[in-house]
């Protein structure tokens, strides 16, 4: 047992905090959300030189071939500055996801663009009436010509509006949430019929519905075999949420930090309200939230890529459901005790606060991973 | 990282499942499976089985006849022997007043008392809290004067574990009343047996066997040879053992072996069809969660830590977590019983019991024990140090 980090994934954490304390400072952050882009450009090249994009492309395709395990590294450097940048979209989920479809003309080219940060891509697969189930797809792809004719409606799709390419799910068989039939296509964002609405999240972050009116798709556009994308939705999905329950830890040790310098400077009553019990024992729940939350991130992280499908889940859904809940207790017991300032855009502890909540949410709320797990629990 | 077990520490826990297999006594094994009451032979056949095999003090440095084991090797015996049904170890002795007594103690009592605590001839009990002094534990008012070669001590101690079965105790004692409170303190080993020394039971809420006591002392001779370490340093000692168990503070291996026994009950009463449980499987679901969690923050602090490393306030977090989880699995189990845990029969708590052979049974077997475990269990957030004072330490790590 061990529960250092490697050279290798201190490197990592060093180069992308170094970066972010130069580039990413919480004023730069300020600004771009001010500015309603989502997002900065020069930003996401300064990541892709240090290295970020390429770190989930396969070796063989000018990437760094790291595990999926490594996104705890990567996530936790991440994390506290709360990059508007779509790491987790494009360089963690979309390129997982279109690993596993290497050796495809089309993946591979993908893959490279987005390995030298040329490229963006997100995963456009959640949908109005599927919630968190990731089987549920209605959206459908028929065969029209030489290709696919794509029908349907994907939600809140994160970094969509940015995105060069959308990999799209759509049945090519079977009924709304029967697992056989998804098949996953390359739709590039100016593609005739393909429609964003696109906005901000109380994040800070862009997302976009994705309306698909007879999109059309050649052959080539289609990843493996049709019918049988499942799988590997499901794996790069389960990849992004060890990487999400990463990215939470970092941010609620930031808030407790933050929290506690708070309560040894603030002055009432004559005293650094720190110094009052009943805010100390609200610390110390705070502390615990995390210490747990921080033990499931490293198990989310070790098994987030085992073959053993029941294993994973179990694994994940339990890692969510403990993150969601410190999350939950963490962010808003930060809120409550910076008192009104708390609530102010001049705080971080605002921004981190909704990041948190957001996560709380994304792929799985904690009700929905408990139930998930009690269906999957031995009883005897 | 990586938290999977070396191949060295698999192919232990593998021996050691072997050893608790062939050597625990199946009774025994059944009664701690069940939930029922162990008796003090129970605990010591146990103990001196494990003596004979060479594993007598898991937590012990070789130099003492211990095992010399690592916090990781110590985890997993304590962990494997509490899921196969073996009776925890009495930690008074072995995992409380020894550590103190290589750490502080002279030679001539190191080689004294040890040797008993190994062979578990000896039981030994503690003295610490007194009806004035709990979590303000160095408020505490029983004194010991000197007297040429004797201290006289006088006071009461109470939530006395187990004395009754106790040949010796460790006791803090007032030896000089003008210092502050925590510099005139020290650390008196008091043979039971001792003139002036009485032991009273406490009955307690869940009317069970007896298991805590107040311990009163009139004129009691301590010869001087039984001061540990220097006078009025006794708070130094005392503050070292109260932080000294870190292995099996969070209870992990019997608190797998508890949620393992809730789930095979809503099992059966699901099967009996006796009442629904859907919503209450997903409260089963969390404290699984919990516990998972807690599992590996457990491994986390033993790998942070040479054998040698005093123990940090992240100690604190694994009794807090810990009683907490152990208190929801009992909370848990007795709302399973549902009104099946209402009938206060005593006798349940022995294994074997049958309200009358001739009849049927009202309600399962498990729900004869359900409410005294959980009304035993509150003792948990307040025993070792109140969760409230634990929070407290933690407020203050965290740079409160």
């Amino acid at each position: 047992m061990d529960f250092e980090f490697s050279d290798e994934q201190r490197q990592l954490r060093e180069a992308v905090e170094g970066f972010a304390s130069k580039e990413y400072s919480f004023e730069h952050l300020r600004a771009i959300k001010r500015s309603g882009a989502g997002w900065d450009p020069a930003v996401w090249r300064g990541l892709a030189e240090l290295g970020v994009t390429a770190l989930y492309v396969p070796a063989a395709l000018g990437g760094l071939g790291y595990e999926p395990a490594e996104t705890l590294a990567l996530m936790d450097a991440c994390g506290p500055s709360l990059f508007l940048e779509p790491i987790l979209t494009s360089a963690v989920i979309a390129t997982v996801l279109l690993s596993r479809f290497q050796g495809g003309a089309a993946a591979d080219e993908t893959l490279r663009a987005l390995g030298r940060g040329e490229e963006i891509a997100a995963l456009a697969h959640f949908e109005p009436r599927s919630r968190f189930e990731v089987r549920w797809v209605e959206t459908r792809a028929e065969r029209s010509g030489e290709g696919f004719g794509l029908r349907g409606q994907k939600a809140v799709v994160a970094h969509a509006g940015l995105a060069d390419t959308l990999i799209v799910s759509a049945r090519t068989a079977g009924r709304q949430s029967e697992a056989a039939g998804i098949s996953l296509f390359l739709v590039p964002r100016e593609t005739p019929g393909l429609k964003l609405i696109d906005y901000l999240t109380f994040d800070g972050q862009r997302a976009a519905d994705v309306y698909l009116d007879g999109v059309h798709v050649p052959k080539s556009a289609l990843l493996g075999t049709e019918g049988e994308a499942l799988p590997a939705i499901e794996a790069a999905l389960d990849v992004g949420l060890a990487a999400l329950c990463a990215e939470a830890v970092s941010i609620m040790q930031a808030l407790l930090r933050a929290t506690v310098d708070y309560l040894n400077t603030r002055r009432q009553f004559g005293q650094p309200i720190g110094r009052f019990q009943a805010l100390q024992h609200r610390v110390a729940d705070m502390t615990v939230h995390l210490e747990q939350a921080r033990s499931m991130s490293y198990l989310a992280a070790a098994r987030c890529a085992v073959a053993d499908l029941e294993e994973r889940r179990r694994v994940l859904s339990a890692a969510k459901v403990v993150i969601a809940e410190a999350a939950r207790f963490i962010g808003q017991q930060a809120v409550q005790l910076h008192g009104g300032m708390g609530m102010t855009d001049e705080l971080k502890v605002s921004h981190w606060f909704k990041r948190l909540t957001a996560i709380e949410i994304l792929l799985g709320d904690g009700d929905f991973h408990l139930q998930r797990f009690a269906a999957s629990m031995t009883w005897a | 990282m990586n938290l999977e077990f070396t191949a060295e520490e698999r192919a232990f826990r593998d021996e050691v499942r072997a050893f608790v297999r062939e050597q625990l006594p199946s009774a025994t094994r059944a009664k701690v499976l069940g939930g029922y009451d162990l008796s003090r032979d129970d605990f010591l056949t146990w103990q001196r089985r494990l003596y004979e095999h060479g594993w007598g003090a898991v937590n012990w440095p070789k130099q003492f006849g211990g095992t010399g084991w690592n916090a990781v090797r110590q985890y997993i015996f304590e962990e494997e022997s509490a899921e196969a049904g073996a009776p925890r170890l009495i930690p008074f002795g072995l995992k409380m007043v020894a550590p103190v007594l290589m750490t502080f103690g002279s030679p001539e009592q190191q080689r004294r008392f040890l040797p008993p605590i190994l062979s578990s001839e000896a039981w030994w009990c503690q003295g610490y809290s007194e009806p004035g002094a709990g979590s303000d534990l160095a408020s505490l008012r029983t004194r010991a004067v000197r007297e040429g070669d004797h201290f006289v001590v006088n006071g009461q101690k109470t939530w006395n574990t187990l004395g009754h079965f106790a040949d010796w105790m460790f006791c803090l004692a007032r030896t000089d009343s003008q210092a502050k409170p925590q510099s005139g303190i020290s650390f008196l080993l008091i043979d039971m047996k001792s003139p002036g020394v009485s032991v009273r039971p406490i009955a307690l809420l869940d009317g069970g066997p007896r298991e805590v006591n107040d311990v009163f002392f009139e004129n009691v001779r301590v010869p001087v040879e039984n001061l540990v370490g220097e006078e009025n340093r006794g708070w130094t000692y005392a503050k070292f053992l109260l932080g000294h168990e870190r292995t099996s503070i969070a209870g992990i291996g019997s608190t797998k072996r508890e949620l393992a026994r809730l789930k095979r009950v809503v099992a059966e009463e699901r099967r009996d069809g006796r009442s629904q449980l859907d919503l209450f499987a997903t409260r089963v679901a969390r404290v699984e969660i919990d516990l998972m969690a807690l599992e590996i923050t457990n491994l986390r602090v033993l790998s942070g830590e040479g054998a040698s490393r005093a123990p940090g306030p992240e100690a604190s977090i694994l009794k807090i977590k810990g009683t907490e989880i152990q208190q929801t699995i009992s909370e848990l189990m007795m709302h399973a019983a549902g009104v099946y845990a209402l009938p206060l029969r005593l006798e349940a708590m022995e294994a074997g019991w049958q309200s009358d052979p001739t009849l049927p049974p009202a309600g399962p077997r498990f729900a004869a024990t359900a409410a005294c475990a959980y009304l035993n269990q509150r003792k948990l957030s307040i025993f070792g140090g109140t969760n409230e004072i634990q929070k407290n330490i933690i407020a203050k790590m965290v740079g409160l």
